[in-house]
C-alpha cells in the first residue's frame, strides 16, 4: 500500500531525527548529504521498490536492488533500512561504534541486511549498478536497480565510464540518481570543480534525463514514474535531484559545513525542536 | 634428474582463452568481461561461443571492475580481462573495494605479466602486480607456469568461490605439466626431488629452474625444483619440508624484490626454518622494451643467472 504524502513526511521526519541523534551518539558521520537526500530515500524504499526485508538477499533475486554510490551518506541509508524494518531501529545507536553492524561506510562484511555492496570510495558505485542491472538481463529479472550518486562525487572519471557502459550495454533497468545539492566538503561544487550543467553533461552522454525538486514528494513519485516508464526504451534514467543539504534543520541547511560535521549537544537539542517528534518514535 | 619435455612452445595467455572456453561450458553462470583486449586475452573462442555472455567494456577498466563485482553480485562468475599493469595497478582501489573487502566472486584475468610483455616497454612491463594482489586480504593469487597449467589454474579458479588473480603471459614458452592435471589452489609442486638446494619458481621461471637444475646436476649439485603456481595461500608445508631436506633455497620470479613470492617465501622460513635463501627477481626496477628472452637475461631472470643464485645460496650453508 503506497503512502500518503503526509505518511511520507512523518517519516522523513524521523529519519532526520535519526541522522541528527546517530552522529551525535558516533561524534562522527556526514549528517548534510544525509538530510538533503532524506525524502528521496524515503520515497524509494516506502513507496518505489519492490522490496521485501522479509526475503532480502545479497543476489537480489526477484526484487529491485539500491546501491548507495555516495556511501557517506550512510546515516539516511541506515535509518531508512532500519524504518523499512530490514534490521531493528534501536540498532541505529551502534553506528560507527567498535564492533556494529553499521560501519561508518557500507560494508557487506558485517552481515547487516539490506546492504548490496561495499561503497565510500566515490565513482565506483554506478559501475557496481550497471553491474547489477546486466545481471538481471541476463537472468530476465525484470526489477530494477537504483543507484544514488553526489553531485560531488561526479567529479570522479569513473562515473563517466559508467555513464557509457550503461547506453552502449542498453541498460534500461538502471535508474540512477544525483543528490544534486551543489555542495562537496570544500565548498560549493562551482567553486571547487566547476562541474557545470549536470543535466546536459547525462543528456550529451546520452541517457534520459530527468529533474526534479528532491524535497517534493509528488516531483519525486513523478520522476520515478517517468523513469520506471522508460523500461524498454533501451536507455538508462538519470534522476537529478534539486536537494539542499542539510534540509530541514534553519540553521544546516544549505551549507556545505554540514557535510561532515556533527551539531554540539545544544544544536541537536535545537535542531530536534524544529523537526518535531513522530508517532515512530526516536531508537 | 626428472625429464620434463617440451610438447610445443606457447603462450599462457592461449592456456587461459581455452580454460575460460571450457569453464563457460561447464558454468552457465561464467561471463567474461574486457576493456577493449579481447584479442589480446584470447578472449575470442569464449564470445563467440557465448556472446551474451561476453561483455565488452571499452577502454575503461574501472567500471569494468565495478561492473564485474556488480555480476558477481547478482551470482556471474566474472573474468575480467586486460594486461597485467592496467588490471592491477591502474585498478587497484577498484579491486580493494569492489572485489577484496566487498567479498564478490571476480577473476581478475591478468595478462602481459612481467617483464615479457616484451618490446612495448616499461609502462606495459608490471613487475609489481603480486605484490598489489598479495596484499588485499583474502586474495587468491595464481601464477601458472605454463599453457597446460594456465587451462587448469582457469578452470579452478572459476570454480573456486571467491576473489582470485590469474597472471599470465605473452610470450610463447615450452608446454611440459601434464595436459589435465587438475590444478589445486594452494598447493605446491615438486617437480624433481633434489637434496642439496631448493629452486622455488613461479610462472615463467619455472622452467628456467629446470633447466638451471640440469646444469646444476652437471656440477654435481643436486636441485629440488617446486612449482610455485600458488603465490597466495602459501603452501608453507611444502617450503619448510624442502628447506628442511636441502638447507638452501632460491627463489626465482619474473617480478621486483618487494611484495613478491620471494619475500613470501622469506618470511615463512624467517618464522620456522631459518635458512639461506637467495632471489632471483628484478630486484627494484623497471624494465625497458626487447625481446622477451633478452629482457630475461639482462634483468637476470633466466637459468644461468637461478644457477649461479644457487651456488651462492649452498656456499652460504
Amino acid at each position: 500500500m503506497a503512502k500518503t504524502n503526509e505518511e511520507l513526511k512523518m517519516i522523513a521526519t524521523q529519519v532526520r531525527r535519526d541522522i541528527l541523534r546517530m552522529v551525535c551518539m558516533a561524534k562522527s558521520g556526514h549528517p548534510g548529504g544525509s538530510m538533503g537526500s532524506t525524502d528521496i530515500l524515503t520515497s524509494l524504499y516506502f513507496n518505489e521498490m519492490n522490496q521485501n526485508p522479509a526475503t532480502w538477499t545479497r543476489d537480489g533475486k526477484g526484487q529491485d536492488m539500491f546501491i548507495l554510490s555516495a556511501g557517506h551518506m550512510t546515516p539516511v541509508y541506515y535509518s531508512v533500512l532500519a524504518r523499512a524494518g530490514y534490521f531493528p531501529a534501536d540498532e541505529l545507536g551502534s553506528f560507527r561504534q567498535m564492533g556494529t553492524r553499521l560501519q561508518g561506510h557500507p560494508s557487506v562484511r558485517k552481515n547487516l541486511p539490506g546492504i548490496f555492496q561495499a561503497s565510500g570510495s566515490l565513482g565506483q558505485g554506478l559501475s557496481a549498478a550497471c553491474g547489477l542491472a546486466l545481471g538481471k538481463k541476463l537472468d530476465q529479472d525484470p526489477n530494477f536497480v537504483y543507484c544514488l550518486c553526489g553531485d560531488g562525487e561526479s567529479e570522479e572519471g569513473q562515473i563517466w565510464e559508467a555513464g557509457m557502459f550503461a547506453v552502449f550495454h542498453k541498460l534500461d533497468n538502471l535508474i540512477a540518481m544525483t543528490d544534486w545539492n551543489g555542495q562537496q566538503i570544500d565548498g560549493p561544487v562551482e567553486k571547487v570543480a566547476g562541474e557545470g550543467d549536470l543535466a546536459a553533461k547525462w543528456e550529451a552522454w546520452g541517457w534520459k534525463v530527468i529533474v526534479a525538486d528532491g524535497h517534493d514528494f509528488d516531483a519525486i513519485a513523478k520522476a520515478f514514474e517517468l523513469a520506471k516508464a522508460g523500461k524498454g526504451s533501451g536507455q538508462p534514467t538519470m534522476i537529478l535531484f534539486k536537494t539542499e543539504m542539510g534540509h530541514g534543520v534553519s540553521f544546516m541547511a544549505g551549507t556545505h559545513k554540514w557535510h561532515g560535521s556533527v551539531p554540539k549537544p545544544e544544536q541537536l537539542e535545537q535542531a530536534l525542536n524544529e523537526l518535531g517528534e513522530t508517532p515512530l518514535g526516536d531508537f | 634428474m626428472k625429464k620434463y619435455t617440451d610438447t610445443g612452445k606457447k603462450d599462457t595467455r592461449s592456456g587461459f582463452g581455452v580454460g575460460l572456453l571450457k569453464a563457460g561450458q561447464a558454468n552457465p553462470n561464467v561471463v567474461a568481461l574486457t576493456a577493449d583486449l579481447k584479442g589480446s586475452l584470447k578472449m575470442d573462442a569464449f564470445a563467440a561461443e557465448f556472446p551474451e555472455r561476453f561483455i565488452q567494456c571499452g577502454i575503461a577498466e574501472a567500471n569494468m571492475v565495478g561492473a564485474a563485482a556488480g555480476l558477481a553480485i547478482t551470482g556471474k562468475i566474472p573474468f575480467i580481462g586486460s594486461f597485467a599493469e592496467f588490471v592491477t595497478g591502474r585498478v587497484y582501489d577498484q579491486i580493494r573495494q569492489e572485489v577484496a573487502y566487498g567479498c564478490t566472486n571476480v577473476k581478475i584475468a591478468s595478462s602481459h605479466a612481467g617483464i615479457t610483455l616484451g618490446e612495448d616497454g616499461a609502462t606495459h612491463q608490471t613487475m609489481e602486480d603480486i605484490a598489489l594482489m598479495r596484499a588485499l586480504p583474502g586474495m587468491v593469487v595464481l601464477n601458472p607456469c605454463d599453457f597446460n597449467q594456465t587451462v587448469q589454474a582457469t578452470i579452478a579458479a572459476a570454480k573456486y568461490n571467491g576473489p582470485v588473480y590469474l597472471r599470465f603471459g605473452r610470450p610463447s614458452v615450452p608446454n611440459f605439466t601434464p595436459e589435465d592435471e587438475p590444478f589445486v589452489i594452494g598447493k605446491a609442486i615438486v617437480l624433481n626431488e633434489g637434496k642439496d638446494v631448493t629452486l622455488i619458481a613461479t610462472g615463467h621461471t619455472v622452467w628456467e629452474a629446470l633447466l638451471a637444475a640440469e646444469a646444476l646436476e652437471a656440477d654435481g649439485i643436486s636441485a629440488e625444483v617446486i612449482n610455485m603456481a600458488t603465490i597466495k595461500p602459501l603452501d608453507e608445508e611444502a617450503i619448510v619440508k624442502s628447506a628442511k631436506k636441502t638447507g638452501a633455497v632460491v627463489v626465482a620470479e619474473e617480478h621486483n624484490m618487494a611484495g613478491g613470492l620471494g619475500e613470501a617465501v622469506a618470511g615463512v622460513l624467517a618464522k620456522n626454518l631459518p635458512t639461506p635463501v637467495e632471489f632471483v627477481n628484478g630486484q627494484d626496477r623497471f624494465g625497458q622494451s626487447g625481446t622477451p628472452s633478452a629482457l630475461m637475461a639482462a634483468y637476470g631472470l633466466d637459468a644461468p643467472h637461478i644457477a649461479e643464485a644457487a651456488k651462492k645460496a649452498v656456499a652460504r650453508k
